[in-house]
């Protein structure tokens, strides 16, 4: 076997300034280039970026106590409710959480104009931000409402909580009904009128470690502008590697559950975003450094867009009826080249996730580590691979 | 009298009838393409400056085609702050107006292209595009 590197060896040259650090696009170019072997035994670390919508995120509020106390039971931040079942002032305001009085679809297609995502940006961008709380009362709670204005700052914490993020792969959404509809895959035209995607491809953080060999609980990453960590695998972690006749299609299906504390990340990196006809959600920026411990891991983060593939999915019908099956495989240079043929047809195609600015993510942390102001952290435990077989149940009813 | 800027849209059933011809054969009208495009689904938009008596009645007979007419009085503005590139506009815009460059995959937009349509104001997820009267 070749080179075996350990992460304590790595974090040695890391903080000697002499690691090498590359971002996914320019491990690409080094394995072409020199070969896999002398690209291994070269770079320590490799980064990824993505920035896209990413729905299953929120963060937890701790908002301080109130004179005379109070056990909120009902909270809401410019309007949008936050959960507040849990304690005495502590509350979550999720990012697809939109505001009692929105017309939502009422007049289709709806805008939902600002939500729990647009909440977190302002709360990140030291906006102040107006709070109300409704409360029933108790001995030691008396006091039953409050109207107030808060910041991050003023409150004690603040920490982002996102349990599903940073989809490895993801569907190309096509619509084949004669109308248009409005997805979170966007406006999607008739009669395959377009065909939106919605990853980083090569640079994406999950492609690059399709089996978890490095990424696992407590993974330091880039998230939101700042440093957060990875918690656990993400709600609906189903790992797989997609095949067709034997041929490896690359992996889907992984996700990661993130945390981080929110009074440092940037509202650059977390974005309200409103999905025409959807909903709100919120864009999040993660990047995730990949240690390059032996040549089969270099090997993987080497993917190129050639050899990742998404699977082209129809939104008009078989995606809300639960059809399974797809309309076929892509690979993620086709989706970039701008034009695909589906069932015959060409159509044009647009990513959702922006891929500058996942170039912007992976080479701010590559400059992060290379200052020595990220060290690469040894996961306590890695998340479950595609071997471990995680398989998705469905709701009766 | 000063020509009146209007911007046309119509789909794949009208855009090949000779709407011009019958503008200027039938109503006498003196028309100026500023801008056309007609994208490969057959949906079409075009920019004119109409000038002459019968301008209503000539609107009138392609409104009774099925064309949808706006005056053009405003202009689409590209807020560069809070685009965050992510594409979501470049497949919508029907005249590539809002286009991805390539290799770079930046979005750019060129106002000379833009024929008002708005559908980029309803489909920016983070309300970038921006109407300016
Ligand atoms: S959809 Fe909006 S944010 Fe995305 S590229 Fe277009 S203008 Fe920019
Ligand atoms: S209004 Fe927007 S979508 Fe319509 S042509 Fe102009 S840039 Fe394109």
């Amino acid at each position: 076997m070749g080179v075996e590197k350990t992460y304590a060896e790595i974090n040695a040259r890391i903080k000697s300034g002499q690691a090498v650090v590359v971002t996914a696009d320019e491990l690409i170019t080094i394995v072409k280039e020199k070969g896999l072997s002398q690209a291994t035994r070269e770079v320590d670390v490799v980064t990824t970026g993505t920035f896209a919508p990413m729905c299953s995120s929120g963060a937890f509020l701790s908002l301080g106590h109130t004179t005379p106390r109070m056990k909120m039971q009902k909270v809401w931040l410019n309007g949008v409710p936050a959960y507040s079942g849990l304690a005495a002032v502590d509350a979550y305001i999720g990012a697809t959480e939109v505001p009692e009085d929105d017309p939502l679809n009422g007049n289709y297609p709806g805008e939902f104009r600002y939500g729990g995502g647009h909440v977190i940006q302002d709360l990140v961008a030291r906006k102040p931000i107006r709070m109300k709380a409704l409360a029933y009362g108790t001995d030691c709670y008396p006091r039953r409402e409050i109207d107030t204005t808060i910041t991050i700052d003023s409150i004690n914490e603040a920490t982002l909580f996102n349990p599903r993020n940073a989809y490895q792969n993801y569907n190309c959404a096509v619509n084949l009904t004669d109308r248009i509809i409005y997805t979170y895959m966007g406006m999607l035209k008739p009669r395959l009128g377009n065909a939106h995607y919605s990853t980083s491809g090569q640079l994406s953080p999950l492609l690059k470690d399709p089996n978890f060999q490095t990424i696992g609980i407590g993974t330091r990453i880039f998230l939101g502008g700042g440093i957060g960590y990875i918690a656990w695998h993400g709600t609906q972690h189903f790992p797989s590697i997609q095949s067709v006749d034997g041929k490896d299609l690359g992996p889907a299906g992984g996700t990661l559950a993130v945390i981080g504390d929110l009074k440092q990340m940037s509202p650059r990196w977390l974005v309200g975003t409103s999905y025409l006809g959807y909903g709100a959600t919120l864009s999040v920026g993660i990047g995730v450094p990949i240690p390059i411990l032996n040549e089969e891991i270099a090997r993987y983060a080497a993917a190129t867009d050639e050899e990742l593939f998404a699977p082209i999915v129809d939104y008009g019908d078989d995606y809300p009826s639960m059809k399974p099956g797809n309309l076929g495989f892509i690979s993620y240079a086709d989706l970039k080249s701008g034009e695909i043929t589906v069932n015959g047809r060409k159509t044009k195609t647009a990513p959702l996730s922006s891929l500058p600015r996942a170039r912007e993510i992976a080479s701010t942390l590559k400059n992060w580590i290379l200052e020595c102001q990220f060290l690469i952290n040894e996961p306590v435990q890695l998340l479950p691979s595609p071997t471990d077989g995680l398989k998705s149940n469905t709701l009766k009813g | 009298m000063s020509p009146k800027r209007i911007v046309l849209y119509f789909n794949a059933d009208t855009s090949d009838k000779p709407m011009i011809y019958r503008l200027v054969k039938d109503y006498d009208l003196i028309i100026n393409i500023v801008k056309a495009n007609v994208n490969p689904q057959k949906e079409g938009t075009m920019v004119l400056e109409v000038e002459g008596e019968q301008s209503i009645q000539g609107l009138d007979y392609l409104r009774n085609l099925g064309v949808k007419i706006e005056d053009l009085n405003k202009e689409i503005v590209h807020n560069e702050e809070k685009c965050v590139m992510c594409g979501a506009c470049t497949a919508i815009c029907p005249t590539g107006a809002l286009k991805l460059e390539r290799p770079s995959m930046e979005v750019s937009f060129n106002g000379d292209e833009c024929v008002v349509c708005e559908l980029c104001i309803k489909v920016c997820p983070m309300k970038a595009m921006e109407v300016s009267l």
